[in-house]
């Protein structure tokens, strides 16, 4: 199984995926298959359930009381949902990024080594290269490769971004989730972000949420469109936003509403 | 029109607010300065030759030689009185039956007096309390009881009330052998007792010596030590635990509401009810000492504590930002990891000052310790005693010293001194809790 969707290039397949809050349906029946090593932009108007469904892919949704999900979500052929499945492994293996930047109340250095330290990577040598690989990674070594000490707080919006970035990539994951990892930055930052993506794409298979259509359309590969909970259309970036196939991913996308 | 009402209304309420402000700022000021003043006279005060003489005697503390030189000159001057007395003491069995029946027991209180001011007469049977060994060791006390033998105390009652008279005892004797005894006291007091302003910082730590005549109040700040602390051993970690499981681990529902609702009524239970509770409950059914013990002590005040400690820390981690715990769950943190990595560390500004609170409210709380800890009298705890002996405590010893004592009235100094340290020590805790919060607050901002 896991080696068949590796060749076929599948990183990750929603069947039938459904997020339920209470008895709100937020995701409906999804089913997408996001390619191994491509970008995947999800975009769509507010309370579409995108960030629901990016959340379900790491179980970042079992923090919130009374959410369930049903249906299937294979991550590498094994059920996410799983019975067998412990969430705290599965999200070695699934970095996120979130909206505002949090970084932790720690040094930049402890920061980044959090991920690691979890994991029993703690000698000091391969912690000092994992960090450095990380922040060169997440191009914020330059910045800060002098004041690794510090407390990283006291960073920029955008260099605190690419602080939880690195901290993501240091746990080495397979997947990096994005949730629209610019909205508290300003155009320069985000420009950088954005240039992180292209250079990690083929690295890591990466899913990002946005609202920015420019950005959808300048960084990834493949694009969701999700209205009211349902996937309306999933197509090659290029495709969906010069021949969408759907009436309403075309609204969208020309500003018609949303 | 509304407007102006509004603007009105605005600043009758900041005044008011002020008003309130300012009378407990002016009421706080009118209780502390009298108690910051008097206490202060327990550590500097004039001190007589009598309190360098004991010093010696008990303490072993000074200079011997000079007190020798100083011992010899004082009793110099003191020999006026010495011999009066003993002249008057004869002269008194050859006076005519009625003369000395009317002299006699003015007399007698002259002497008492006379031994109670300068100590036992040189050559006297040593007195078997260690208060009657030594004069008055201070200067203010010393004029008192100068006083005292000087005037002799009456009340007049007349309609309007009774009124306290002082009669001077001098005409009394007037052409007796005791009349140099009235004016050499009168002249020569400073020179009998020599006062010299003394620094006694130790009050703080030494022992006290029969009864807080002399000596400081070491086992009481020592026992207030233990118990607060104690009671922090206890409390701090089972508090936190119970914040967390609170607010990490709990689901919300009718069972965490009932616990909820029992912490915040432990909260509002009269300490009373804990000393009597841990008496009953540590001492008398868990055996935990065959007594009072400090052990009893700290766990009673630990149970009084906890719902202070539960419930600052809950606010302090309810107060961790939720991106915090969701960036630590994200890289691949369990429940357990998080809370001690992020949600913990974050908290501990919070968490730190609801245990200084606490460790204040342990300090000065009384009822729960009268039954499980305290003892009006004793020597300084070993560490290795917590266990199973009681130990005095500034906190019940005050209370004990004012209103129970035998000479309360001798032991202001020593009253005002235990209240001004016991205020001193909490207002010290809460000055380190205020600077450790601000230095963690602010490596945590960065």
């Amino acid at each position: 199984m896991n080696e068949e969707t590796k060749r076929e290039g599948v990183h990750l397949e929603a069947r039938g995926f459904s997020v339920f809050y209470g008895a709100h349906e937020a995701v409906c029946k999804v089913d997408l298959s996001v390619p191994c090593g491509l970008v995947t932009a999800i975009i769509g108007p507010s309370g579409c359930g995108k960030s629901t469904f990016l959340r379900a892919i790491n179980r970042m949704n079992d923090l919130i009381p009374g959410c369930r999900a049903a249906g299937e979500l294979l991550f590498d052929g094994q059920n996410v949902y799983g019975s067998e499945v412990d969430a705290a492994v599965l999200r070695r293996r699934v970095g996120m990024v979130s909206q505002k930047p949090n970084p932790f109340p720690k040094s930049i250095y402890d920061n980044v080594a959090y991920g690691p330290r979890l994991h029993g990577r703690c000698a000091r040598g391969e912690l000092d290269a994992i960090v450095e690989e990380s922040l060169v990674s997440a191009a914020l070594w330059d910045e800060v490769k002098d004041r690794l000490h510090m407390n990283a707080l006291g960073l920029s919006g955008g260099q605190a971004q690419r602080l939880c970035l690195a901290r993501a990539l240091a746990v080495k994951p397979e997947i990096l989730l994005m949730d629209e990892p610019t909205s508290a930055l300003d155009p320069k930052a985000t420009a950088r972000i954005e240039e992180l993506i292209v250079q990690l794409r083929g690295r890591y298979t990466i899913a990002i949420v946005t609202h920015n259509m420019q950005q959808a359309a300048r960084v990834s590969d493949r694009t969701a469109f999700f209205y009211e909970g349902n996937l309306v259309e999933f197509d090659a970036t290029e495709t969906l936003f010069t021949r969408p196939r759907e009436k309403r991913t075309e609204d969208y996308i020309t500003g018609r509403f949303g | 029109m509304r407007l102006k009402l509004r603007k009105l209304l605005d600043r009758a309420l900041t005044t008011c607010g002020y008003l309130a402000i300012g009378g407990m700022a002016l009421f706080l000021l009118w209780v502390l300065v009298p108690v910051f003043t008097k206490g202060f006279g327990a550590y500097v005060f004039r001190g007589t030759v009598e309190h360098r003489r004991m010093m010696v005697g008990e303490f072993g503390r000074g200079d011997l030689d000079r007190l020798r030189a100083e011992l010899a000159e004082v009793l110099r001057v003191r020999e006026t009185v010495y011999q009066a007395v003993a002249a008057f003491e004869r002269e008194l069995d050859a006076m005519p039956a009625a003369r000395r029946k009317a002299l006699k027991p003015a007399f007698r209180e002259v002497r008492e007096g006379v031994s109670v001011l300068l100590g036992p007469e040189p050559g006297a049977p040593m007195p078997a309390l260690t208060r009657r060994l030594y004069g008055q060791t201070r200067w203010e006390k010393a004029r008192e009881k100068a006083d005292d033998i000087l005037f002799e105390e009456t009340w007049v009652y007349s309609d309007a009330g009774s009124r306290r008279v002082l009669v001077p005892r001098a005409p009394q004797f007037e052409g007796t052998a005791l009349a140099p005894v009235f004016t050499s006291l009168e002249r020569d007091l400073a020179a009998m007792l020599r006062p010299r302003i003394t620094v006694y910082p130790r009050f703080l730590t030494d022992r006290s010596i029969d009864a807080h005549f002399f000596g400081g109040i070491g086992p009481e700040v020592l026992g207030t030590l233990y118990l607060s602390l104690g009671a922090l051993l206890v409390a701090v970690p089972l508090g936190i635990v119970a914040a967390v499981y609170f607010q990490e681990y709990a689901k919300e529902g009718p069972r965490v509401a009932f616990l909820r609702s029992c912490v915040n009524t432990l909260a509002g239970v009269p300490s009373v009810v804990f000393g009597l509770f841990g008496l009953a409950f540590f001492i008398n059914t868990l055996h935990v000492s065959p007594g009072k013990s400090v052990l009893a002590g700290a766990l009673t005040l630990a149970l009084l504590v906890l719902p202070t400690v539960i419930r600052a820390s809950e606010e302090a981690i309810a107060a961790v930002p939720r991106a915090y715990k969701e960036g630590a769950m994200a890289l691949g943190a369990g429940r357990f990891r998080t809370v001690a990595t992020v949600i913990l560390p974050a908290a501990l500004p919070g968490i730190l000052t609801g245990i200084v609170i606490s460790m204040g409210r342990a300090a000065g709380e009384t009822a729960p310790i009268i039954f499980t800890a305290a003892v009006s009298v004793g020597q300084m705890v070993k560490p290795s005693e917590v266990l199973s002996q009681p130990t005095p405590a500034l906190s019940w010893n005050l209370y004990n010293l004012c209103t129970e004592h035998e000479a309360v009235d001798e032991l202001r100094h020593v009253q005002f001194g235990m209240a001004a340290t016991l205020v001193l020590i909490v207002l010290a805790l809460n000055l380190a809790a205020i600077l450790l919060r601000a230095r963690i607050a602010r490596r945590l901002k960065g």
